[in-house]
């Protein structure tokens, strides 16, 4: 390794941070202001980098220069911009003071939308852009070559920063906008519309996000897995910078290039690790990044299952429902039976997630990261062990629950937003893991042949199988709720220093719950993956995250059955409508949107909320 | 002459709580108006109804003339009618200039508008700190700035919440001074203090709250003559 070498990593390294700061800086920005982490930046970033293949090469056509190359990359930026206004504009302003979970969903819906569209607008294929007129030749830096273009980048990076540093303190816009990042409600008193100034700021988000995308064109085709692989990174740089701190994300960006410039000489298969590494040692020493501050909103942004009167005729009507899904085999074709059981998977995934959010107020957005290592845990069991299913399934549990202590000890020091970014960031750093250690994950291609032994094969038999393991579990978590460890999260999720002061130890509690809530989406994962007999590293993604999070949206957060009706409607539907249309993806989204907008209680909720105010 | 503020019937709830039964009362142009009463009597309360911080609902909630029911916060502000909160809300990251610049509107027909300059002569010891950060201000420097921000706005009326809670005595009367500055400027201020002695030594009218409604209403030096009168309503 010579002095040549470590310079070329280290302006790699500049180049991907300064790519990064400029997409993350719009993201804090957003934050600080709306106090909304807008799930969609990555798709804005997206929208830039289609926007711009598509365009800069029309514009190149009609006159050729570096001029109309770098107007291109801003028009495509400003085109982004007003989609931002858009954005602001139809659904952001509506949730300003929504519960932070359900910004987080709304907002991915925006994802989902985005990702059908994009596809629809710019077509299937990946687009590369075209190379920067000008900086098409590489230069020669001690003797290696070294692409041109990433100097540019290198140099966007700062002058960006020095732009918003600019804007931020020598323009009325930029004091308003610092103002109302502390204290909004003093703004509007002192006769600023909020409205506009909010609608500005997501402009220059919105500006940023593009920008950031459509400088990438030259290096990186556009793809439609760009969305979500930014908004880890991104999610990454704003926490650890602080939320809402611009100079915070440069830092955090200069940091995480670097290492991931170098951490692949460490950790060839997954540079994530390191920046994991990082965000853990960061956050242990400083909780609310390099220049972040403790977020004052709490209490009243948690939203949980509530308190009420048991039914009385509560034991006998579960049992009625057992006896009737045990009878299911006698009438259900095996196709019926296949949704069946995973319906039944997909409502032990989403009632573990329950436990979390609903009882402990801890908004997870990488509940995949459990459901994940439980199937690979099953499934690498018997892969590597050639173990049976008897000891696949609690390998599963016993790895998902090992991750949630690992995961839950970090975490715990955590809370709101913080914890719900870094619940996704676990969630991605799997993900990578699994996708990139070929050689014992099998990689995208993931791990098949996990099948139970011959007898349990028929589905029917796999089907009362899953019933019955997934009752005993339910009915271990409804105990864990109802008894005073239930209790006592439930008291640290409405005020954490009230249940301190009367001598809980919330941390452990939250702790426990991670655990809990591990093994048990660990034990949904392990039944999946002997359920479809394969494991791929999409059981990890974001999107398997967000399915828990609708189900439990859709049931309804207030009610502890809420998940398992959750889980039954949106997995029947999406099995029979998505068959039927290209716009999956669309409609979910449109869906998640609405839900959150108009039905916020979800399925049991509403009729639970129907029943209490008639009473 | 129309009051320049005309409140009438004003009631606000937190949640199930009603705290304002029907409050009724007046702000004459150019005029001091204290509201007084005890802790916990709705002066502050009454203060964030008027301006939509908090909802309300009014029989009459009139502002020169504009009905300012239901309008959004900014919109009132806009009209001319400021607001200085009890906890001050400096914007601690900025700087006293910056925080100024949050406040500042167009000028208003007829008037010379404010500007930092003149901030500066009526409150000399702003003049001193002028990129001083909020956070590095006390808590009466913080109250001096809170209504010089309120002030850039150019307002024909401001609501003054407490102003001389938690600042030191040496402070106080400066801050008299300030009221009356204002007041000779043609400001209409409606204060809320629990401080009656203070009250007295600028109001021209006194405004008596207890749980949420009017108990007395009239001339400041009448109040302050009645002794019965302030023991039936205050204690003192």
């Amino acid at each position: 390794m010579d002095l040549s070498f470590i310079l070329i990593q280290a302006l790699n390294g500049l180049a991907s941070a300064s790519s990064l700061f400029i997409t993350a800086c719009g993201l804090t920005l957003v934050f600080g202001v709306t106090r909304i982490v807008n799930f969609a930046h990555g798709s804005l970033y997206m929208v830039g980098a289609y926007t711009a293949a598509t365009l800069v090469p029309r514009l190149l056509e009609m006159s050729y220069g570096p001029a109309t190359f770098w107007a291109g990359i801003v028009l495509s930026a400003l085109v982004v911009g007003l989609i931002g206004i858009l954005l602001e504009i139809l659904l952001l302003r509506r949730i300003y003071r929504a519960p932070e979970l359900f910004q987080l969903l709304a907002t991915f819906g925006v994802v989902l939308v985005f990702q059908d569209l994009v596809v629809q607008i710019f077509g299937p294929q990946d687009i590369l852009g075209p190379r920067a007129p000008g900086l098409r030749q590489p230069i020669e830096i001690l003797g290696r070559r070294f692409p041109s273009y990433e100097l540019a980048l290198i140099i966007a990076g700062p002058i960006v920063l020095g732009a918003v540093w600019l804007l931020l303190r020598r323009t009325r816009f930029g004091i308003l906008v610092r103002a109302a990042t502390q204290d909004r409600d003093m703004v509007a008193a002192l006769g600023v519309n909020q409205a506009l100034l909010f609608t500005g700021t997501l402009f220059c988000g919105a500006f940023l996000a593009g920008l950031g995308g459509a400088l990438q064109i030259p290096r990186v085709a556009a793809n439609t897995g760009m969305d979500l692989s930014v908004i880890a990174e991104c999610f990454v740089v704003t926490v650890v910078g602080g939320m809402g701190s611009v100079p915070g994300a440069f830092l955090a960006a200069l940091i995480i290039g670097q290492l991931q410039a170098f951490g692949i000489l460490i950790f060839p298969k997954s540079t994530l690790v390191v920046v994991f590494l990082l965000m853990a040692l960061v956050l242990a020493i400083r909780p609310n990044g390099f220049f972040g501050r403790p977020e004052a909103t709490g209490g009243s942004h948690v939203v949980g299952i509530a308190s009420r009167a048991p039914v009385r005729s509560g034991p006998l009507l579960m049992i009625a429902v057992l006896v009737v899904l045990a009878a299911l085999p006698l009438i259900a074709d095996p196709y019926l039976l296949k949704v069946a059981t995973e319906i039944l998977i997909l409502a032990l995934f989403a009632f573990s997630l329950q436990l979390l959010i609903g009882v402990g107020g801890l908004v997870s957005f990488g509940h995949a990261a459990f459901f994940g290592l439980g199937a690979y845990g099953a499934a690498l069991a018997v892969k590597w062990l050639e173990a049976s299913m008897f000891v696949a399934v609690p390998s599963g549990l016993l790895l998902a629950g090992a991750g949630g202590a690992l995961i839950g000890a970090f975490l715990v020091r955590l809370s709101g937003i913080y914890l719900a970014m870094m619940t996704l960031a676990a969630a991605q750093i799997l993900y990578a893991v699994a996708f990139q250690w070929v050689d014992v994950t099998g990689g995208d291609n993931g791990i098949i042949g996990v099948w139970p032994p011959a007898w349990a094969g028929p589905r029917a038999i796999y089907y009362l199988l899953t019933l019955a393991v997934t009752a005993i579990a339910l009915f271990g978590l409804t105990r864990l709720i109802d008894a005073p460890f239930g209790y006592a999260l439930r008291a640290a999720r409405d005020s954490e220093p009230r249940a301190e002061s009367i001598g809980l130890a919330v941390r452990r509690h939250r702790w426990l719950a991670f655990v809990a809530a591990g093994a048990g989406a660990g034990l949904a994962g392990a039944l999946y993956a002997f359920s479809r007999g394969s494991v791929d590293p999409s059981l990890l993604g974001i999107p398997t995250s967000v399915d828990a999070l609708t189900m439990l949206l859709l049931g309804g957060i207030q009610a502890l059955t809420g998940p398992l009706a959750g889980a039954a409607v949106l997995h029947a539907l999406r099995d029979w409508i998505m068959p039927l249309t290209p716009f999956w993806r669309l409609l979910l989204g449109l869906s998640i949107i609405t839900m959150v907008l108009i039905f916020p209680r979800g399925l049991v909720g509403t009729v639970f909320h129907g029943r209490e105010e008639r009473a | 002459m129309n009051p320049l503020l005309d409140v009438s019937g004003l009631k606000a709830s937190y949640g199930r709580a009603q705290v304002l039964f029907g409050l009724s009362f007046q702000l004459e142009p150019g005029e001091v108006t204290a509201l007084i009463g005890r802790n916990g009597a709705g002066k502050t309360t009454t203060l964030k109804a008027i301006v939509s911080l908090i909802p309300a609902q009014a029989d009459r909630l009139v502002f020169k003339g504009h009905p300012i029911s239901g309008l959004s916060t900014y919109r009132i502000a806009r009209l001319g009618l400021g607001y200085v909160p009890e906890d001050r809300r400096i914007f601690t990251d900025l700087t006293v200039e910056e925080n100024l610049e949050v406040g500042r509107q167009g000028a208003r027909p007829g008037r010379s508008p404010w500007t930092p300059e003149r901030l500066f002569r009526l409150f000399p010891n702003l003049a001193t700190m002028k990129r001083r950060r909020g956070n590095e201000m006390s808590g009466g420097e913080q109250q001096m700035l809170s209504i010089a921000r309120t002030l850039m706005g150019n307002p024909d009326a401001i609501l003054l919440d407490e102003p001389s809670e938690g600042i030191a005595p040496v402070l106080v009367q400066a801050m008299a001074e300030a009221v009356r500055a204002m007041k000779s400027e043609g400001v209409a201020i409606l204060l809320s203090e629990q401080n009656w002695a203070f009250a007295a030594a600028v109001a021209d009218k006194a405004c008596v709250i207890e749980r949420g409604e009017m108990r007395y209403q009239g001339p400041m030096a009448d109040f302050m003559n009645d002794e019965a009168l302030r023991r039936q309503t205050l204690g003192v």
